[in-house]
């Protein structure tokens, strides 16, 4: 199971309820049900994952965080998560609004824009950035909304939501963020990922 | 042929009140030592308790042969698998053709109106007569499906897994008119003569024969129909500039109606139709179907079909919004093929196999716990 889903499961207390929203394959329910003794729930996008979930027993519902969060009622979860896919929405605004209204406790993953690679390619190359994380070309990527850990830092702050705790993601290297080291984790953090609650 | 006889009281919704009738079953597979492995299948319209290998009655293959059998989505080799035919069938179980033995002629119409409720009513005893303390599973499509939700609303703790596939918790108008289609086809037949006809010669064939191929249109998509016939013509290879079946289509449709009435009774059609237009299990909780499934347990697994205009997907999802509302264990998917209504009775891989290992991994993971 990959580093990003190791910090995640830490986060997550035994016994509590869990949405997974864009659950993938569900390897991280799969992980959560079997080693945390969760109720978890998720929901995917893709048929092709959601029959692989389903096939594995898992409750996953087939649909978008934009317009299928709607129907869980507020804070039936103790914790959200949502993996890498922020930036992918039409309006991430209102997707985190409602991830806040049905989980006590969110937890986030962003691909940083901050990262040192990234901010190099369109210093030096004068191009739009492809790494690790992001793979894509611009005329075809998925990414509408691409950010920093800085940005998701200002707009969890103007947004008046709480940043429990805050873990940068470096290759394999899991370190704390905070507001002193923030500058210099954004550069050399590939993912953030942000322990929030309203 | 199996059956119970249900010597009990049943009250029906429509205040009548049953005792001593016939449900007519079949199973497949064995029930093991701990009762733990059966599955209760409902049949959809024209179905029955044959689901699996060759119907001993029409010598056809079983309507759900395709899921149910050793190794197959409902596999026999692991589950019990019991069917029932519902109340106000005519293939055993107490229906309008069951002859009523003071007049020695079929009850017809005398025949009380049941609905989806009063089948899962008497489906129910045969949990009793088998002995087995909770299902491991409920399922059915259309309204297999609606018997589904129905179950787990009257008995929350019975089944630790549903499968309502291509259901509604609603009969909507559309629904319901094309089922008064079939119902007036069949009531201008002259020879339905108020529904107590009683001679195997003079049976409505001809109104009930249009009403299967009304219906049996609306189980199909505009694009497999097109695909499958488009505008070939039937063994001729100009118009005919007449009413005979120039097309394919045409001639498809007019055996399919003329299979269907050697094995369907017309009164059957009239009760059962009825009952799917009945059922509103919505209203039956006050407008919120969530409460219909307040307290229950069971495992959800709800599926849908892209090209299913009849029970669409949004129908299905509705079911499923209502089960996220209440915290149930609900998991939802829509399978993508152009067959219509009818996948769930055909071979759609996709959608086989994802029942298959969903049924089980979650018999096998409720095992493990308990161990």
């Amino acid at each position: 199971m990959k580093e990003e889903f190791k910090v995640i499961s830490r986060f997550i207390e035994e016994k509590s309820r869990v949405l997974d929203v864009g659950c993938g394959d569900g390897i991280l329910m799969e992980y959560l049900s079997k080693n945390k003794v969760v109720d978890v729930r998720g929901l995917e996008i893709s048929k092709e994952k959601v029959k692989k979930c389903l096939s594995k027993g898992l409750a996953v519902i087939e649909g978008d965080a934009e317009n299928d969060l709607k129907q869980f009622p507020d804070l039936s979860f103790d914790y959200v998560i949502l993996s890498q896919t922020l930036q992918a929405f039409m309006s991430p605004e209102k997707v985190i609004e409602n991830l806040l209204r049905v989980g006590k406790k969110v937890i986030v993953t962003i691909p940083n824009f901050g990262h040192w690679k990234v901010r190099l390619d369109l210093l030096l190359k004068g191009e739009m950035p492809v790494t690790k994380n992001l793979p894509h070309q611009w005329y075809n990527t998925p990414n509408l909304h691409m950010c920093t850990i800085q940005d998701f830092y200002n707009f969890c702050n103007n947004k008046e939501i709480n940043i429990y705790k805050t873990i940068s993601l470096n290759g394999e290297k899991i370190s704390n963020i905070s507001n002193s080291n923030l500058k210099y984790k954004n550069l050399i953090s590939e993912l953030g990922i942000f322990l929030l609650e309203k | 042929m199996k059956s119970i006889l249900i010597e009990k009281t049943l009250k029906l919704d429509c205040g009548k009140e049953i005792s001593n009738f016939p449900l007519a079953y079949e199973t497949y597979g064995n029930l093991n030592e701990k009762k733990d492995n059966a599955i209760l299948i409902f049949h959809a319209l024209t179905g029955d308790q044959y689901a699996s290998g060759i119907n001993p009655i029409t010598k056809k293959e079983g309507w759900w042969n395709y899921a149910v059998g050793p190794g197959k989505s409902f596999d026999t080799n692991k589950f019990f698998i019991i069917c029932a035919n519902v109340i106000g069938g005519c293939m055993g179980s107490y229906g309008p053709g069951t002859i009523d033995p003071l007049t020695n002629k079929p009850i017809g119409t005398n025949f009380p109106v049941i609905t989806i409720n009063d089948m899962v009513n008497a489906q129910y005893n045969l949990l009793d007569y088998f002995k087995i303390e909770k299902l491991f599973a409920v399922a059915g499509g259309s309204m297999g499906g609606m018997q589904v939700l129905q179950f787990v609303s009257n008995f929350p703790n019975k089944a630790r897994v549903a499968l309502p596939i291509a259901c509604t918790a609603s009969h909507s108008a559309q629904n319901i008119a094309f089922n008064e289609l079939g119902r007036q086809a069949i009531m201008s037949d002259s020879n339905w003569k108020e529904g107590l006809y009683d001679e195997k010669s003079t049976n409505p064939d001809k109104g009930l024969a249009v009403a299967r191929m009304a219906a049996h249109i609306t189980y199909l998509s505009k694009q497999g129909l097109q695909e499958k016939f488009g505008r070939n013509l039937q063994e001729r290879s100009d118009l005919k500039f007449g009413f005979d079946a120039d097309f394919q289509i045409e001639s498809y449709l007019r055996y399919q109606g003329s299979v269907f009435v050697d094995r369907f009774d017309a009164n059957s059609y009239l009760y059962i139709t009825r009952a799917m237009d009945y059922f509103d299990l919505t209203k039956q909780f006050s407008g919120n179907l969530s409460k219909a499934f307040k307290d229950t347990k069971t495992k959800f697994f709800i599926i849908s079909f892209t090209s299913d205009w009849l029970y669409p997907t949004s129908e299905n999802k509705d079911i499923v919004i209502a089960l996220n509302a209440i915290g149930a264990d609900v998991g939802f998917v829509e399978i993508k093929t152009d067959k219509g209504h009818d996948s769930f009775l055909l071979d759609v891989p996709d959608f086989l196999s994802t029942i298959k290992n969903y049924l089980n991994t979650t018999y096998s993971n409720i095992n493990e716990r308990r161990i």
